[in-house]
């Protein structure tokens, strides 16, 4: 690598991305060799400002760049072969195109001369990747290289964040130019908006101080765009009840008392109620997902509604708003706390005592209680331990089913970027890549893995991955050898055909652990979770799998069916 | 409803995929779509023509700006505008009698002929829908060995313009 090269002497294409990765600040990329990414693989070894991590297989480097983003402010990175390369990695582009990840994937291609002739590892990548990525570009000229990254850094993280593909030819990585990176990019078709119309702010805060029966229901999107701080400010401001969406968990503190806990299907009993009985609902960075509306003509009947969003094609997509604002989650709640107080109007607090203390009967409802005297161990009680134990200040992954609705139920994140999960594509194998990335991320943090049976065996490999970098993870198997949540459903709806939900023919996760390097414990007593979980937490420089034989028929409670409204949900 | 919708988008390759599986992907209508480079050769101008209650349209118009490619766009339905067709429309007339009709009519329509064999004659027409459909059926009687249609195009009336 070229590093003392003066910008008027010409590098290849391989060397200008490396460069151009250095000057975004790029520190780590996750990624796998193969034909048509030699060239620049040999650039990344010359150079060392850059560094690589090797997954096992292609989708585990895109969920582990995406954990990478999801917990720090900086976009993740991935780096494919042609073909399969960029074939596996499409199940990792889709799941952070859903839940608005800010991802650079890289993937090789065949050369310009071959495009087209179905050439060894070819795929028309740009193609497949389309309906699933913010944007992407085919590089075709070596001239233009550094401009795309630019570009593509660029509208990966600004507006609604979003994945964004570079298919780079070979040849064109071999090709040589001048290099110079520029400092900053205008697009004229790519503006996105990020302060709220004043006027629409005013109309809003007219309808929040008028209500009777408010309440703040937020998602990934005060995450993703910083917010957690403004928003805590605006809702003590306020005093009014808030939920997150299962994506924004942690935007608000899940300690603080005006916080009612998750809504949606698995949400608690009182923030359900809370929004079906709501007369103005303020909507910020949150995109009324059918798991959180349930049936759309039942959802929020009373309420008047304000929406927040940076993007507007979520504004009135499933729900139709009395007072939409395009604008980015800060500004916007800045903007909102300062007309306000200019407003010079306060929320009607007897209205606001008589709505608390209906929420509190809701409360009282206790919702998320579980048996604590069970022989067995109950999935709930895991999570909690965990959190009691890492004082609720880990950061925690999770794969997709029952454990991950647990997790988000009794792990209560009081911080933003701390609970990493697929909440859009919901993607099985995504908690330990997640928890990888994580871990780069930050190294001297706790990171806990979530995970059940069945999800951890679909990025099983990515066990290896950790051996190699040393990621001491902590990894909580809830071991009920079902499909937990396909489980529950035929049990409630299919009366109890179990098709193809039973997880037969299990490994032996402590053999496995060990056999990749690891310390796999597992556990079968409630009374020894909490031994387990502290021993794993000990072992600061190894990764431990803790393998938790869990009670079978434990179900994720409260439930909303499927159809119904979020007022009729299923208690224990 | 229908809704004739302009686009202004960077001419590159990939920008029609791109709004075609748009529209698939999310499950729009499209009746008719026409594209070609503007006179600056680093834009196109495309033509949709498409139908859905309001709710479905305000999303695609959202969701066409937020194709990165798409510049600037512009429901005409909401404006005065002039919509237009092309057709060419192949038709034998072996018989002097039917070339004589034939001829009649394309006056009628303000068709013009455009090319002549012993055998067939094409025919070009422009203008609204409507008026190519009632064109065709005119010529019903005749053996129509072929037709092109070129899809909508269209442009607001008086001073709003779709341009950047």
């Amino acid at each position: 690598m070229s590093e003392t090269a003066s910008s008027s002497t010409a590098i290849t294409g391989a060397e200008i991305f490396c460069r151009s990765l250095q000057a975004e600040g790029v520190e780590v990329v996750f990624g796998y060799p193969g034909g048509a990414v030699l060239h620049i693989y040999d650039a990344l070894y010359r150079q060392d400002q850059v560094s690589h991590v090797l997954t096992r297989h292609e989708q585990g480097a895109v969920h582990a760049a995406e954990g990478y983003a999801k917990s720090c402010d900086k976009p993740g990175v991935a780096l494919v072969t042609s073909g399969p390369g960029a074939t596996n990695a499409i199940t990792g582009i889709a799941d952070a195109y859903m839940d608005s990840v800010p991802l650079v994937v890289f993937s090789g291609q065949v050369p310009t001369s071959l495009i087209g002739n179905d050439a060894f590892q070819e795929v028309d990548t740009v193609g497949i990747t389309r309906p699933c990525v913010k944007h992407n570009f085919l590089v075709k000229d070596v001239k233009d290289l550094a401009s795309t990254i630019k570009k593509a850094f660029y509208v990966a993280t600004t507006g609604r964040p979003g994945p964004v593909v570079v298919d780079i030819p070979k040849d064109v990585t071999a090709a040589s130019c001048e290099f110079e990176y520029p400092e900053s990019i205008r697009m004229r078709s790519y503006n996105p908006t990020s302060r709220g119309h004043t006027g629409q702010i005013r109309k809003a805060v007219d309808l929040i101080l008028s209500a009777k029966q408010p309440m703040i229901y937020t998602g990934g999107g005060v995450i993703l765009g910083k917010g957690s701080g403004a928003l805590t400010e605006f809702t003590r401001k306020l005093g009014y009840p808030i939920t997150n969406t299962l994506m924004g968990l942690g935007g608000y503190p899940a300690s603080d008392k005006q916080y009612l806990g998750m809504l949606g299907m698995h949400g608690t009993y009182e923030a359900n109620m809370a929004m079906h009985h709501a007369d103005v609902l303020i909507a910020i960075g949150a995109r009324f997902d059918d798991r959180v509306t349930g049936n759309i003509e039942k959802f929020c009947p009373h309420a008047k509604i304000v929406h927040v969003d940076v993007d507007p094609s979520s504004i009135s997509k499933n729900v139709k708003v009395d007072v939409p604002i395009v604008g980015e989650v800060e500004p916007v709640l800045r903007e909102l706390i300062k007309a306000l107080g200019e407003n010079g109007g306060k929320p009607d607090a007897e209205a606001l005592a008589t709505w608390w203390k209906q929420i509190e009967e809701w409360q009282a409802q206790d919702c998320l209680k579980y048996d604590q005297n069970s022989e067995l161990i109950k999935p709930q009680y895991v999570v909690q331990k965990f959190w009691e134990l890492t004082q609720g200040d880990a950061f925690v992954t999770s794969d997709v089913g029952q454990h991950q609705m647990w997790a988000a139920q009794f792990y209560r994140f009081d911080k933003p970027n701390r609970w990493i999960n697929s909440g859009g594509l919901g993607t099985m194998g995504v908690g330990l890549p997640f928890a990888m990335g994580v871990q780069f991320a930050h190294p001297d943090a706790t990171v806990g893995c979530i995970t059940g049976e069945a999800s951890i065996q679909m990025c099983i490999q990515e066990l290896s991955t950790c051996f190699q970098y040393q990621l001491p993870l902590k990894i909580l198997n809830l071991n009920n050898r079902y499909l937990g949540m396909v489980r529950q459903w035929q049990e409630f709806f299919y009366q109890g055909r179990y098709a193809m939900s039973y997880m037969d023919a299990l490994p032996d996760f402590v053999k496995l652990a060990e056999a990749y390097g690891h310390v796999g414990i597992q556990v079968t007593q409630p009374g020894d979770v909490e031994g387990a979980i502290k021993e794993a937490l000990a072992q600061k420089e190894r990764l431990v799998f803790l393998d938790f034989i869990t009670d079978q028929s434990e179900n994720v409670y409260p439930m909303i069916p499927a159809g119904a409204g979020q007022n009729e949900m299923i208690l224990v | 409803m229908r809704h004739i919708i302009s686009v202004l988008l960077e001419n590159e390759a990939g920008a029609l995929s791109r709004v075609a599986g748009l529209f698939s992907a999310r499950g729009y209508n499209i009746e008719s779509l026409t594209v070609a480079p503007t006179d600056d050769p680093s834009l196109s101008r495309m033509t949709i023509v498409t139908s859905g209650s309001d709710e479905i349209v305000e999303q695609i118009t959202k969701q066409l700006n937020k194709l990165i490619d798409v510049i600037k766009l512009l429901d005409m339905t909401a404006y005065p505008h002039i919509e237009r067709e092309m057709a060419l429309v192949k038709v034998r007339v072996p018989e002097a009698a039917d070339r004589e009709e034939v001829k009649r009519l394309a006056d009628i329509f303000r068709a013009r002929i455009i090319d002549v064999t012993h055998e067939t004659y094409v025919i070009e027409i422009t203008g609204e829908g409507s008026k190519l459909d009632a064109f065709l059926d005119a010529l019903r009687s005749f053996p129509v060995l072929e037709v092109v249609r070129s899809g909508v195009m269209g442009i607001a009336r008086g001073e709003v313009a779709l341009q950047i």
